[in-house]
């Protein structure tokens, strides 16, 4: 392909093995992220072909989904018998199969979406692929990475390759800055809300725009983790300045005569003027409010200062949707979203697990307490992000207010450990998806920002973070 | 892979749209390590009360969808999470094709890895089947993989597009990564080739 060409044609060109008539590509993985619940069937079908790992040193494996969080894990011993099955099927995968491992005993355990940066594996321009949909979260790198099925999984670790028809490219442009009170989170379920849930299939959507550049590393892996929340294969953001201090000194990033040709190659990773997107969405940095969910599909988005709809304000298949959504979400039209009462906080997730994401709740939290009766957790994405957080004073600020420090794991964000929802509990979450019975069958989940989450598990109700900083 | 060529069975309606993998297979069934026995749990909590009770209002649990082989949806089937549950669930109650406007990606490349065809129709196409589907088990559409096209029990018949190389697969059953490893040279050659211009990968 000649002419102009957008950051994911870059990437994508630097990777494709071969092409066939029909446009299909076999395209080169070079980071494979593996965890423990999608991946024992695809490790058993290469015992049963007899194939190996064809890439073992670009093959990383953690256990996350599954993990207790609770501090007596330590023990070692996992109480859920099918649990321990899955994550003792793991350890014996990366043993057999030779792959990088950090078992729930390595302090560098965590999300799989969080250890993979932290320990510099998610670099500039690399094709990174999971058995996970969040796997987008590492677009925030310049990276192009997907979620994939386990038969995928497979294929990849058997060829280090994935068979693959090129997406379209979408643009998604927010433009000036963020007013106080929101940030990363608010950008990313504003654009869903804006473009609906299937507004990015078939896409890759890359963002940019001034907001997005005055954010962290930490906003903009925020930011592309729910790529996949708008229906795009993978989210996208040019690598800069701060992307490469962030890498600088990771343990697995590249040192020495290499870090400079890497550098090299990654400041040329940015879309050349001209270049086509079949899709653009622009919204203004300052129409952003602070947002919550009250339905139960991510793109059930309001500011925090709406009412909660009526079906009869949609159409289409949507009215039927949004009926069931209010009866699942035991929520009357019309009424304020600052009346909702909750009495559950889940602070965590690959979305909002992050040292910046505790910081930001820690900031609203210090020195107040959370509502009686309220059970809250924080749930730090990795080992190194709790470490982090104690040494900061963080856990501190949480327990004093009220709040479970755990161990990391994703835990409540899809309840597959003990840490779920009773039926009709409702809950403020940082995480990523609302859909019925996520969080535990029956529970009702609204999904906010770190700071909203802090505010709300304050004053027991959903809370205009604005009014409290 | 089972392969897939026609199919003649028993379409029920789900006209809600967004059903996302949570609804499909929810998460407390994803501790297997195996991929068969899901079907049971298919659609779990639309399906069966708290105890275990089948809910009678759920339609694969009237009696005239009870098998059921074609699901006709609504938009945006299969979004959410990877999980390839998502079509092993699908696949082990018997279902073999899904209909609807528009599938997620990840969940729409799952099926074709596991013999079971996604069919994209314009939503005129889908609104009539829909219909269709809602007469029951004596309405029997028909979906023919070859000539790319979905019958309805009264005869109507709606063509649809699919990947050629995607339809190949399925019509024959074939691995991927049989198919892929005969390419084997072609990964050699791009590995050594990266190991020089990005060595730091
Ligand atoms: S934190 Fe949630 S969304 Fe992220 S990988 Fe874990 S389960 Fe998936």
């Amino acid at each position: 392909m000649t002419g102009p060409k957008t950051l994911y044609d870059k990437i994508w060109d630097a990777h494709v093995v071969s092409t066939s008539d029909d446009g299909t590509c076999l395209l080169y993985i070079d980071r494979h992220l593996v965890h423990e619940v999608t991946s024992p069937q695809a490790f058993e079908g290469l015992r049963l072909a007899g194939r190996k790992v064809r890439a073992p040193e670009k093959t990383i494996a953690v256990p996350d989904h599954n993990v207790p969080t609770t501090l007596d894990r330590v023990s070692g011993v996992i109480a859920n018998e099918e649990s321990r099955i899955q994550v003792d099927a793991l350890d014996r995968n990366a043993r057999d199969f030779g792959v990088v491992y950090y078992p729930v005993s390595d302090v560098r355990q965590g999300i799989v979406h969080i250890v993979g940066p932290e320990q510099g594996w998610t670099l500039p321009g690399m094709t990174v692929v999971c058995g996970d949909s969040h796997t987008a979260t590492h677009g925030a790198f310049g990276a192009l990475a997907h979620g994939i099925g386990t038969s995928e999984v497979e294929h990849v670790l058997a060829t280090q390759t994935l068979i693959q028809k090129k997406s379209r490219n979408m643009k998604v442009e927010i433009t000036g800055h963020l007013s106080p009170g929101v940030t990363a989170k608010d950008i990313t379920l504003s654009v869903i809300g804006a473009t609906g849930t299937a507004g990015g299939t078939g896409h890759v959507i890359e963002y940019c725009g001034t907001a997005i550049e005055d954010l962290s590393m930490e906003g903009r892996m925020t930011v592309c983790n729910m790529a996949i929340e708008g229906g795009a294969r993978a989210g996208l953001i040019a690598p800069d300045e701060k992307t490469f201090a962030y890498v600088m000194g990771r343990p697995h990033a590249p040192k020495g005569a290499q870090w400079e040709a890497a550098l090299n190659w990654w400041k040329t990773l940015k879309t050349d003027p001209g270049a086509h997107f079949d899709k653009v969405v622009t919204l203004k940095g300052e129409d952003i409010a602070p947002v919550v969910t009250w339905g139960t599909s991510p793109e059930d988005v309001l500011p925090i200062t709406g009412v909660v709809p009526a079906p009869s304000d949609f159409s289409g298949g949507k009215v039927e949707a949004a009926q069931r959504s209010l009866d699942y979400m035991g929520l009357t039209p019309g009424m304020k979203l600052t009346d909702i009462k909750i009495d559950t906080v889940f602070i965590g997730s690959c979305t909002n697990g992050r040292i910046e994401d505790l910081r930001a709740a820690a900031a609203i939290l210090k020195g107040r307490k959370i509502k009686e009766g309220m059970r809250a957790m924080v749930v730090p994405g990795s080992g190194l992000v709790r470490a982090q957080a104690e040494e900061e004073g963080l856990a501190q600020i949480f327990i004093d207010a009220g709040m479970e420090w755990r161990l990391a794991g994703c835990s409540m964000c899809l309840a597959m450990n003990p840490d779920q929802l009773a039926p009709g509990e409702r809950c403020a979450a940082t995480s990523n998806r609302n859909f019925e019975g996520r969080q535990g069958r029956g529970g009702r989940t609204h999904l906010l920002s770190p700071a909203m989450a802090a505010a709300a598990a304050i004053t027991g109700r959903l809370t205009d973070v604005r009014e409290m900083m | 892979m089972q392969k897939f060529t026609t199919l003649t069975g028993i379409a029920a309606p789900m006209p809600l749209v967004n059903i996302d993998t949570d609804m499909i297979i929810p998460k407390q069934f994803l501790k297997t390590i195996a991929r068969t026995g899901l079907g049971k749990n298919l659609f779990d909590e639309m399906r069966y009360t708290q105890d275990g009770a089948e809910i009678p209002g759920f339609v694969l649990n009237q009696p005239a969808y009870r098998k059921t082989e074609i699901l006709v949806a609504g938009d945006n089937f299969g979004c959410g999470s990877s999980r390839e549950h998502a079509p092993w669930a699908l696949l082990d109650f018997g279902i073999r094709a899904v209909i609807s406007t528009s599938f997620a990606d990840i969940f729409f490349n799952n099926c074709f890895k596991n013999g079971i065809l996604p069919i994209v129709l314009p939503r005129e196409a889908v609104a009539v089947l829909m219909e269709d589907a809602r007469k029951g088990a004596n309405a029997r559409m028909t979906v023919d993989l070859a000539a790319q096209t979905v019958a309805s029990s009264d005869g109507q018949v709606f063509p649809f597009e699919v990947d050629a190389f995607k339809k190949h697969c399925l019509l024959n059953g074939l691995d991927d990564i049989g198919l892929t490893l005969e390419k084997v040279r072609a990964i050699d050659s791009f590995e050594a080739t990266a190991a020089q211009s990005r060595p730091w990968v």
